[in-house]
């Protein structure tokens, strides 16, 4: 699957100027409020008609303003979860459910009714009235409902921003199910840096209706291809691994990275299973020689690969603990006592891990 | 209480009220929820011409919108003889025209009603039905429709209502022919201009004031029993 997006769009004082492709997976695009992903995959819908550009799916021409082709939503077949569910207050969730497949060509009409409903856990709630679920749940029958259209593509427009963080906890999981169990190519729009850590493949970082970087999301989120600050705060490492031990009466899991092990706690996932970990370089603290007498479970040994300067007093300081990149971000001032510079060793302490089983 | 009963002619004028204003009601009722939509959603030239017309009747005297009614409509009138000619419709003094009157009286109340309710209309709905492939059309039935059918309902019973009470349009346009055109408010009329007539008023009185007071709960209920069902967060 290849989605080509190529689209120049002004709307009031703002203007979108953005061009990216995705081989399937997801694609998340990323940038705060005002950065023009809402147009963006707005356009990709149908619900913008760009005032320039080409949209495609393999080789499908959606939008092409120089043939004046225009294909309207409802013939595009993409799955669209908005930010509010937009569930239709007058049926039932099991209508609500059904709305999709009443309209997917016949042939394409998904018969796993049944399978998604287990995969969101919506079961208990087929013959209730949106009115009487709560945001989560909403949401949940939002996702569903988009998949049974059949859709060839899913395009999720912050899907957890109108929730409570419990909630955004409480769907999360879902998404990943999704993810991971459907084949269905997801573009995932969202300002949250653990969201796209968690769920992504690709990222597309927008800022100010232009696309600023593109990448796999361990490169895009370790901060160097981030220039706006508040993104830059929130950068970290995203590394893959197994877990290898559980430790239960410690509650602690093992993981295994490529070179070095992390401990992790309240994880019990099982040992075996490939998972994907997030460390925000914020949580990281460096050190020249082994800290003793530290709370801190995970010091891991390195190299300092790299160092970036933000020019706002900060530096993210890249370090390879035996192949795997752990960024720090550290004061310019800590880093100039220490002397720190490429090539030299140094201990990475991670304060918290976030891990996302894959 | 033998006066309370109801003699043929008034039973005639009561007959004819209810058909005369439930055929006003329902002949008009596509067309009024077509300039509701465009009013609410078109953007065309004449927009606001439109909606004058629309409301003219609100504002006009009744008796002006029927001497209207009977130079368009009559039979030497422009519409009125093209109708005869070819679709053999007359409408100059029968029932038809009184019906014709009562549509026209009561069009401002129901297109005002159902325009309201699709404005309340939150249309990212409409755009959720549509990227889950329902076309425009079917995006009305199913989602615009269902939602807006309290303001519809509340427009009929309204129109209704003006249809049992209308006179001086009905009167102007199609007489007040016992048996054609006599309808409740015209017979309690004509009761009041003879001697005598005070009982058989006050019968149609209390009748009319039946109907209007049923036609009133009727729309609560049904308001009551959809809202429950359309209303949301």
């Amino acid at each position: 699957m290849t989605l080509v997006v190529e689209v120049r769009h002004r709307l009031g004082a703002f203007r979108l100027d953005a061009h990216f492709t995705s081989e399937g997976g997801v694609t998340a695009l990323f940038g705060r409020s005002g950065s023009g992903k809402t147009s963006l995959i707005g356009t990709i819908a149908g619900l913008i008609r760009p005032e320039e550009g080409r949209i495609a799916l393999d080789g499908d021409v959606l939008v092409d303003t120089a043939r004046g082709i225009f294909v309207p939503k409802h013939r595009r077949r993409f799955g669209y979860v908005f930010q509010e569910a937009r569930l239709f207050p007058h049926l039932t969730v099991r209508s609500n459910l059904a709305y999709g497949r009443w309209f997917a060509p016949r042939g394409t009409r998904a018969d796993n009714f049944s399978h998604v409903v287990d995969l969101l856990g919506i079961g208990a709630l087929l013959d209730r009235r949106p009115a009487n679920l709560s945001g989560g749940e909403r949401q949940r029958v939002a996702i569903g409902r988009a998949l049974l259209s059949a859709p060839r593509m899913l395009l999720m427009d912050e899907p957890l921003a109108a929730l409570d963080e419990e909630r955004k906890a409480e769907i999360l999981p879902y998404l990943e199910r999704l993810r991971d169990d459907t084949k269905v190519p997801i573009v995932y729009v969202s300002h949250a840096v653990h969201e796209v850590a968690r769920l992504a493949d690709r990222v597309v970082v927008l800022n100010d209706g232009r696309v600023e970087a593109i990448g796999a999301v361990a490169d895009v989120l370790s901060g160097s291809l981030l220039s706006a600050a508040v993104d830059r705060r929130e950068a970290g490492s995203v590394l893959t691994g197994v877990v290898t031990a559980f430790d239960a009466p410690h509650r602690l899991a093992t993981v295994q990275l490529k070179g070095c092990e992390l401990h992790v706690p309240n994880a019990d996932i099982g040992t075996g299973k490939s998972v994907r970990v997030h460390i925000a370089a914020r949580d990281v603290m460096l050190a020249v020689v082994r800290p003793e007498g530290l709370s801190a479970l995970n010091i891991l040994e390195g190299k300092i690969e790299s160092i970036a300067a933000d020019g706002e007093g900060m530096i993210t300081v890249r370090v390879d603990c035996a192949g795997d990149a752990i960024h720090a971000r550290i004061t310019e001032l800590s880093g100039s006592r220490l002397h720190l510079h490429a090539g030299k060793p140094v201990y990475a302490i991670v304060k918290t891990v976030a891990l996302d089983p894959r | 209480m033998d006066w309370l009963a109801l003699n043929e002619a008034e039973w005639t004028a009561i007959r004819l009220s209810l058909l005369v204003s439930t055929v006003a009601v329902a002949a008009s009722l596509p067309l009024g929820i077509l300039v509701a939509l465009l009013l609410a959603r078109g953007r065309f030239w004449g927009k606001s011409l439109l909606n004058g017309i629309v409301h003219l009747p609100l504002i006009l005297p009744p008796v002006v919108t029927g001497f209207l009614l009977l130079i368009l409509f009559g039979r030497k009138g422009p519409v009125g003889a093209f109708l005869e000619a070819h679709l053999g419709i007359v409408f100059s003094f029968r029932w038809t025209g009184a019906a014709l009157a009562c549509a026209v009286m009561g069009f401002p109340l129901l297109v005002r009603s159902i325009r309201l309710s699709i404005d309340a209309v939150d249309r990212k709905l409409e755009d959720a039905a549509g990227t889950l492939g329902a076309n425009p059309t079917w995006v009305f039935v199913t989602v615009t429709l269902p939602l807006i059918l309290p303001g519809i309902i509340a427009g009929m019973i309204l129109s209704f209502a003006k249809a049992m009470g209308e006179f001086g349009a009905t009167i102007t346009f199609v007489s007040n022919i016992p048996g054609e055109t006599q309808t409740i408010s015209s017979a309690i009329y004509t009761f009041t201009q003879v001697p005598g007539g005070d009982l058989g008023a006050m019968r149609l009185t209390i009748v009319a004031i039946g109907i209007s007071m049923a036609a009133l709960l009727a729309s609560e209920f049904m308001a009551h029993a959809i809202g429950k069902r359309v209303h949301f967060e």
